[in-house]
C-alpha cells in the first residue's frame, strides 16, 4: 500500500483531517499503515540535494568518529551506555546513510530513522558544545525530521500537532474565539479578588503583547488569568491579539517547516498589526525557540529577529521584579530548598543563563536554592524536550530519558523545582508519577503571585 | 626515487594540498546559508566574527573547554598528538633547510632535542589514540576502515622520521619512505576526512557565528564553551 488513509506524505490541513486523525485511538491504524507506507526515493534525494549544503554535509563528513559526544548525550547515559545511543552513531546510520544511498532506502529504514528521530535525540543540542569540530547533532536531528516528515514518517501526535498549527495556528483545537473566551472567564473569575482586572483585546500600541501556550487555554486556563494579575499588579500597558496568540510550534517538532512558517507568520502578523513595543511570550521553552529564535527565518526575515523586540517571561518578570513594578514581601519568599530547570531552548539555545536566578534571588530565601550539576548552557534536558512528551508510542524510551533530570534533582536535595517552561514543567510532572521522589514543580507566574506585596489601591475594598 | 620525491612529487603534493583547501575553504562558505542555516550572517558580522574566533580560539587551548575537562585522558592524546602534528613538519631544521633549498623560504625553527621530544610525545599519543579505538565501545561503534586509514596515514611520517632519524638500518630508505609518507598526507589532506586540519577552523566559525548572532549572542551571553 503507497499511501495510507492516515499515515501518508500529505500533511493534515482540514478540521476533518484532525478528526479523522484523532479518532484513531493512540494512532493503531496510523501505525499499521506506517509499516507499508513506500518512500519516494526521487523527492528524497532532491530534497537532500537542494537543502543539506555546506554546513550539514562538511558535518558529516569531519566528524572524527571520537565518541567525544557520548558523555553529552542524556540518553546515551540513561540507556546504560549503549553505544547505539551515541549522538554520532544516532545521525551518521540514519541522516548519513541516507545520503550515502542517495535516498535510496526502504520502509524498515525509515522506520527506524524515525525511531532515532523522535526517541532518541530531543534536539537539544548539547552534544554540539562537546564537539571539538562543533559538530551539533541536535541540529542535524531537527533536518532529519524534515526529511522524513516529508515522506510521511511522523509520529502520530506530531502529524495531528503539525495539522493542528495549520488548521487553526495553534497546537489544540482552539479557535480565535474559544481563547478570548477563555481568557475573559478566567479574568472575571479574579474580579472580585483583584479589582479592575481586565484582558485588553487587540489594543494597538500597547508596551506588551502577549502571547501564550494554547493548552493553558484548554488545560491550565488559571496561567492565563495569573498572566493578566502579573502584569495589572506592574501596572503595564498590555493586550493580547485575537488571532496570533500563539507561541509554541509543533510543527517545528514535526519538521513541517510549512506549517512552522503558517505558524509565526500568524504571530508576526499580530505583531504587524497591533505594533506594539515589544512582545512577551509566556512560560514555555521551544515556543521561544519557535517564534524568537528560529522563527524570524522561517518567515524569510534576513535580519534574524522578529518584528518587534521579543523576550521570554522570565525576562520581564526579571524585570518587573528589578524595577519594583512587582514586589515581592520578604516573609513569604520560598523557605524550602529549590531548584532550577534550565530550558536547553532558551538557555543553551538563546543565552538566557542567568535570567532566572535573578528570579530566584528575589523570591527564595538565602540559603535555599541549590543548583543541579551541571546547569545553564551545559544542564541537561528535562528528558522530555523536542516533541519526546507527547509521543505515546516512545512513552517507555522517554521513562528511561527521565532518570537523568530524576537523578540531578535528588542530587540537589530540593523539594521544589521551578520549571519555567511548559516541557521541562511536564517531564518533571512525568518523573515524579514515574518515580515518585517527593518533589512538587511549579511554573513562576503562581509562586510570584503568591508572595506579592500588593499595593493597597490595587487591593479590593474591605467588606463593611 | 629520491629525486623524484624531493622534485616533482613533492611540488605536485604541495600544490594539491593547498590548492585543495583553498578550493574545499571557498566551497564550504559559499555554501551556507543564512535561511537554510538559519544563522543571519551577513546582517550582524561583528557579532558573528567574534563569535567565530572565540569558538575556535577556546577550544585550541587544552582543557579551555568543558568538553575538553570532561575528557582529561582523551584531550592529553589529542593534544600530544597535534602539537607535535603542527610543529614539526613545520619547524623542525631539516624541513626547513629543505624548504629553504626547494622554496626558498624558512621560519622559525625548534631545537632537535625539543623535536625529538613533541615527536615521540606524538606517537604516543597516536597509540593511545588507537588504544582508545580499539577499547571504548562508544568509540568502536563509530570507526570503521577509513578512520583506520587515517590513523596509519598519519602515523606513517612519525614513525619513519624516527626511523630515519636514528639511522636505524638503511638511512636512505627511511628517508625516502618518509618523504613519501609525508607527501601522501599532503595529497590526501583535501579530500578526506584530514581535510579537518583546515575544515576545523570553518566548522568551529559556523557554530561560533550561529551562537553569535542567533542563540545567545543577540542577548549579549557569550557561549561558555
Amino acid at each position: 500500500m503507497p499511501e495510507g488513509t492516515l499515515c501518508n506524505k500529505k500533511p493534515v490541513d482540514t478540521a476533518e483531517g484532525i478528526t479523522t486523525l484523532l479518532a484513531d485511538q493512540s494512532g493503531k491504524t496510523y501505525y499499521e499503515e506506517m509499516k507499508s507506507l513506500d518512500i519516494d526515493s526521487d523527492l528524497l534525494w532532491k530534497t537532500i540535494q537542494n537543502t543539506c549544503k555546506s554546513r550539514i554535509r562538511t558535518w558529516l563528513e569531519i566528524c572524527a568518529h571520537c565518541g567525544m559526544c557520548a558523555d553529552s548525550c542524556f540518553l546515551y547515559l540513561t540507556n546504560d551506555r549503549d553505544p547505539k545511543q551515541v549522538p554520532a552513531y544516532k545521525i551518521q546510520s540514519t541522516l548519513g546513510e541516507i545520503i550515502k544511498r542517495k535516498g535510496k532506502v526502504d520502509n524498515a529504514f525509515m522506520l527506524h530513522a524515525m525511531e532515532v528521530a523522535w526517541s532518541q535525540c530531543t534536539c537539544c543540542n548539547r552534544c554540539g558544545t562537546y564537539c571539538p569540530h562543533g559538530i551539533d547533532t541536535g541540529i542535524m536531528f531537527g533536518y532529519l525530521r524534515g526529511l522524513l516528515y516529508q515522506q510521511g514518517f511522523v509520529p502520530w501526535e506530531m502529524k495531528i500537532g503539525a495539522g493542528m498549527h495549520r488548521v487553526y495556528q495553534a497546537q489544540m483545537d482552539i479557535t480565535n474565539e474559544d481563547f478570548i473566551d477563555t481568557f475573559e472567564w478566567m479574568v472575571e473569575e479574579y474580579e472580585d479578588e483583584y479589582p479592575g482586572l481586565t484582558v485588553p483585546v487587540d489594543v494597538e500600541d500597547a508596551d506588551i503583547m502577549y502571547t501564550v501556550n494554547a493548552r493553558e487555554a484548554k488545560h491550565y486556563p488559571e496561567d492565563l488569568a495569573e498572566a493578566a494579575i502579573l502584569y495589572h499588579i506592574a501596572g503595564e500597558k498590555w493586550t493580547v491579539p485575537s488571532k496570533g496568540w500563539e507561541l509554541t510550534s509543533l510543527a517545528m517538532f514535526a519538521g513541517d517547516w510549512a506549517a512552522c512558517k503558517i505558524q509565526v507568520d500568524s504571530v508576526y502578523d499580530a505583531m504587524d498589526r497591533l505594533k506594539p513595543k515589544r512582545m512577551v511570550g509566556t512560560e514555555c521553552g521551544h515556543a521561544h525557540r519557535a517564534t524568537v529564535v528560529e522563527g524570524p527565518y522561517w518567515a524569510g526575515r534576513k535580519d534574524g529577529r522578529p518584528p518587534v523586540e521579543s523576550i521570554h517571561y522570565i525576562e520581564w518578570l526579571a524585570e518587573a521584579l528589578r524595577e519594583g513594578k512587582l514586589k515581592i514581601d520578604p516573609t513569604k519568599r520560598i523557605k524550602e530548598k529549590c531548584t532550577l530547570q534550565d530550558s536547553c531552548n532558551y538557555v543553551r539555545n538563546h543565552g538566557l543563563r542567568d535570567v532566572a536566578r535573578e528570579i530566584v534571588s528575589y523570591i527564595v530565601e538565602p540559603g535555599y536554592f541549590v543548583d543541579m550539576a551541571p546547569n545553564r548552557e551545559h544542564n541537561f534536558c528535562c528528558g522530555g524536550g523536542g516533541g519526546f512528551n507527547g509521543i505515546g508510542y516512545f512513552r517507555k524510551q522517554r521513562n528511561v530519558g527521565l532518570k537523568c533530570k530524576r537523578d540531578q534533582i535528588l542530587a540537589t536535595g530540593a523539594t521544589l523545582v521551578l520549571a519555567p517552561c511548559h516541557n521541562c514543567w511536564d517531564a518533571i510532572r512525568d518523573l515524579e508519577e514515574e518515580f515518585e521522589i517527593g518533589i512538587k514543580w511549579s511554573f513562576l507566574k503562581p509562586l510570584i503571585i503568591g508572595m506579592l506585596d500588593i499595593p493597597d489601591h490595587l487591593k479590593p475594598e474591605p467588606e463593611e | 626515487m629520491h629525486a623524484l620525491l624531493t622534485g616533482p612529487i613533492f611540488y605536485l603534493s604541495l600544490g594539491v594540498c593547498i590548492i585543495g583547501m583553498i578550493v574545499r575553504f571557498y566551497q564550504y562558505f559559499n555554501g551556507l546559508s543564512w535561511q537554510l542555516d538559519r544563522v543571519a550572517y551577513k546582517q550582524w558580522p561583528a557579532r558573528g566574527f567574534k563569535g567565530a574566533i572565540r569558538s575556535i580560539y577556546k577550544w585550541l587551548i587544552p582543557y579551555g573547554t568543558y568538553g575538553w575537562r570532561a575528557q582529561p585522558v582523551m584531550t592529553a592524546a589529542f593534544f600530544g598528538f597535534h602539537i607535535g602534528a603542527v610543529f614539526i613538519p613545520l619547524f623542525l631544521v631539516a624541513h626547513n633547510v629543505f624548504l629553504q633549498e626547494k622554496l626558498g623560504i624558512s621560519w622559525f625553527t625548534i631545537s632537535t632535542p625539543m623535536a625529538d621530544i613533541l615527536t615521540w610525545i606524538a606517537v604516543a599519543s597516536l597509540c593511545l589514540l588507537i588504544l582508545r579505538r580499539l577499547v571504548l565501545p562508544e568509540v568502536r561503534i563509530l570507526t570503521d576502515k577509513k578512520d583506520w586509514g587515517i590513523l596509519i596515514m598519519s602515523m606513517a611520517p612519525f614513525v619513519t622520521g624516527l626511523l630515519a632519524r636514528y639511522q636505524v638500518g638503511d638511512y636512505s630508505f627511511w628517508l625516502n619512505a618518509h618523504i613519501l609518507t609525508g607527501e601522501i598526507v599532503l595529497f590526501a589532506i583535501p579530500f578526506t576526512k584530514l581535510s579537518h586540519v583546515f575544515l576545523f577552523f570553518a566548522s568551529r566559525a559556523q557554530l561560533g557565528m550561529d551562537f553569535g548572532i542567533k542563540r545567545g549572542g543577540v542577548r549579549g551571553t557569550k557561549m561558555a564553551w
